[in-house]
């Protein structure tokens, strides 16, 4: 028969030490992102208001909204999306359908880890150097928008293959032995079964996007603008690039506004992140496989 | 023509001159208009399968060419890599040292990774192999969480609430210095690092854990002697992408470090890193001029050093072979 020995509680007692330990570590990692948001919120909070959203900052940036801003980081995602998702999409579709093991995708599995592991200021430059100047779009929308693209890449490459590997082989098997081409498989199958997984790798591509502003300091955003763009050849503002200027470069703004700016963007990025999580959670719950 | 068609009668190949053939070779052909759809479609997606292999080159190739010309004319790899003055505004006599950037940037990683690589591999272990249900998921959530702040505004924490909270604990007279950006930076790698180790112990097969749980080893056991050498290599990829973040990593170090140049004595005192030195003096220079092109090299050198990381953690984890 089992009894306990004084080794057996030993190990116990190490296991709960142990567990114990690792949990306080993992709750010191997260406590300072709470501890963030309250002090942001209790800082920012009372600048929010629907005038700080939809007015034009004033005063030499020291005082008013941030309209200008929000627009600006709304255009630049958006084209950024344009460009970024289809080319991601496809690398994705090439990558789970097509592509044989080989050296040229392991090349391929490389690049895109090292895209995303290029520093930001990195793809500033080459965004200065290729689309400001080469292919002369000058500091615009559209060449921080590119530049932004191709940054964030990779997020799409990764959330999208994840979600088209995740349609069970015998769907795609299926649909082959009903005499379909492959596109026809992938347009008819494996698309439609994955296309939410891809929507929340998409808004996930949102929120990195809107956060970046390295990128775009001197590709198409600019510190003061008080004009919306018209078209992606105008320069913009962006509530990054005017969280950074106004909180380093502006003299004499008042204490909270920072604050308050900084929570727009947090707000603006955390929403998209929770839209993402929520549809994850929806879509696990609702799988067919 | 096989040899017993010679015996039919003639009859028959009168009736149906040429026609079996043609249908023969209509059957075989399926090149209709979605057989051109689909070689379309394999060629695009294609394209865009290589599209990252592109970019790396075109970011390499744009780079470069734009930091070129300094290579070759007023380059001095010595004076780079030794040199703690970095003056590109100096009228009479500019000098383009870079020892004192590489040295700030080497510091606040360094600090970054003390700080975050115990607590990102600790909450990998809680949440791959102690967690459970709920609470993990819960977890994983908050660490997605951390991930999703931006650099502009963990750059802005360091330098509002950070900066008056060393003032005031350690009673310094600044509080943007290497022990700012260093907690900052840890805090922004961590995630990547926790999520990447969690990865590498998940990918150790379920049997291993087993067979140690039926040696009637505890939780812990089975973590410490099993669990940890077999993911041993990922962990390391995972430590190795941490550290190439914090490298990169640009506004929070521009905005936290305190930006001057000065080759760190304590973690007290400000330093200035390669990256927020881009940042900071790209908007200042006329394009073309030597400074321009100072920086950009100090882009290739970023780019070669994060390249290499990046090539060690993907062959560390290819070393362990089968995935």
């Amino acid at each position: 028969m089992f009894e306990a020995t004084e080794l057996n509680f030993r190990d116990n007692r190490v296991e709960w030490a142990v567990k114990a330990l690792f949990l306080l570590m993992t709750l010191l990692l997260i406590l300072p992102v709470l501890l963030i948001l309250g002090v942001l919120l209790y800082r920012g909070g009372p600048v929010l208001s629907w005038e700080f959203l939809f007015t034009q900052p004033t005063n030499g940036m020291t005082a008013g909204g941030v309209l200008p801003a929000l627009v600006g980081t709304i255009w630049l995602v958006v084209v950024a999306l344009l460009a970024s998702v289809p080319i991601g999409v496809a690398a994705a579709i090439y990558l789970s359908e097509y592509a044989p093991q080989n050296a040229l995708t392991r090349a391929i599995n490389l690049a895109i880890i090292n895209l995303a592991g290029v520093p930001s200021i990195v793809h500033a430059l080459f965004g200065v150097g290729a689309f400001v100047y080469f292919f002369r779009f000058g500091t615009s929308i559209l060449a921080a928008s590119l530049t932004l693209a191709i940054m964030t890449l990779p997020v799409v490459i990764v959330s999208t293959l994840e979600s088209l590997r995740a349609v069970p082989h015998a769907f795609r098997e299926a649909c082959w032995n009903m005499g379909a081409t492959r596109w026809q498989t992938i347009w008819r199958v494996v698309l439609p079964n994955s296309i939410s997984g891809i929507l929340t790798g998409v808004i996930l591509e949102v929120s990195r996007t809107a956060g970046e502003t390295a990128p775009i300091m001197f590709t198409g955003a600019a510190m003061f603008m008080p004009l919306l763009p018209r078209s992606v050849f105008d320069q913009t503002m962006a509530l990054s690039l005017h969280l950074y200027t106004i909180s380093m470069n502006v003299p004499d703004v008042p204490e909270a506004l920072p604050y308050g700016v900084a929570l727009v963007l947090i707000g603006l990025i955390l929403s998209m992140n929770a839209i993402s999580i929520g549809f994850r959670t929806v879509l696990r719950s609702r799988r067919k496989w | 023509m096989t040899p017993t068609d010679m015996s039919r009668p003639a009859d028959i190949s009168t009736r149906q001159p040429d026609s079996a053939p043609h249908r023969a070779r209509d059957d075989a052909d399926r090149r209709g208009f979605d057989w051109y759809v689909d070689k379309a479609v394999q060629l695009i997606v294609f394209v865009g399968g290589i599209s990252a292999i592109i970019f790396i080159f075109g970011i390499f190739i744009f780079v470069t060419r734009e930091g070129v010309g300094f290579l070759f004319e007023g380059f001095d790899l010595v004076e780079f890599f030794t040199s703690p003055r970095w003056m590109p505004t100096s009228s009479s006599n500019p000098t383009y040292g870079a020892a004192a950037l590489i040295l700030g940037t080497a510091s606040v990683t360094g600090l970054a990774m003390i700080v975050a690589v115990p607590f990102s591999l600790g909450a990998a272990v809680y949440i791959g192999e102690f967690a459970t249900g709920r609470s993990r998921e819960t977890l994983k959530v908050l660490v997605e969480l951390l991930a999703a702040i931006p650099s502009v505004v963990w750059g802005f924490i360091g330098l509002s609430i950070m900066n008056s909270l060393i003032v005031r604990i350690f009673d310094v007279p600044v509080g943007l210095n290497v022990l700012n950006a260093g907690i900052i930076l840890g805090l922004m790698a961590a995630p990547i690092m926790t999520t990447i180790a969690e990865d590498a112990l998940r990918a150790v097969p379920d049997t291993y854990r087993e067979a140690a749980e039926a040696m009637g080893a505890t939780r812990w056991q089975v973590v410490w002697r099993v669990v940890l050498p077999a993911s041993k290599n990922g962990l390391m990829a995972a430590v190795l992408l941490g550290v190439g973040r914090g490298f990169g990593e640009t506004m929070a170090v521009l905005m936290a470090t305190g930006h001057s140049i000065n080759i760190p004595d304590s973690i007290f005192d400000s330093v200035r890193a390669l990256t927020a030195t881009i940042a900071a003096e790209l908007g200042e220079t006329a394009v073309g001029s030597e400074h321009y092109r100072a920086l950009f090299t100090l882009g290739i050198f970023l780019f070669i050093i994060t390249f290499l990381i990046n090539l060690t953690a993907d062959l560390v984890v290819r070393g362990t072979g089968d995935r």
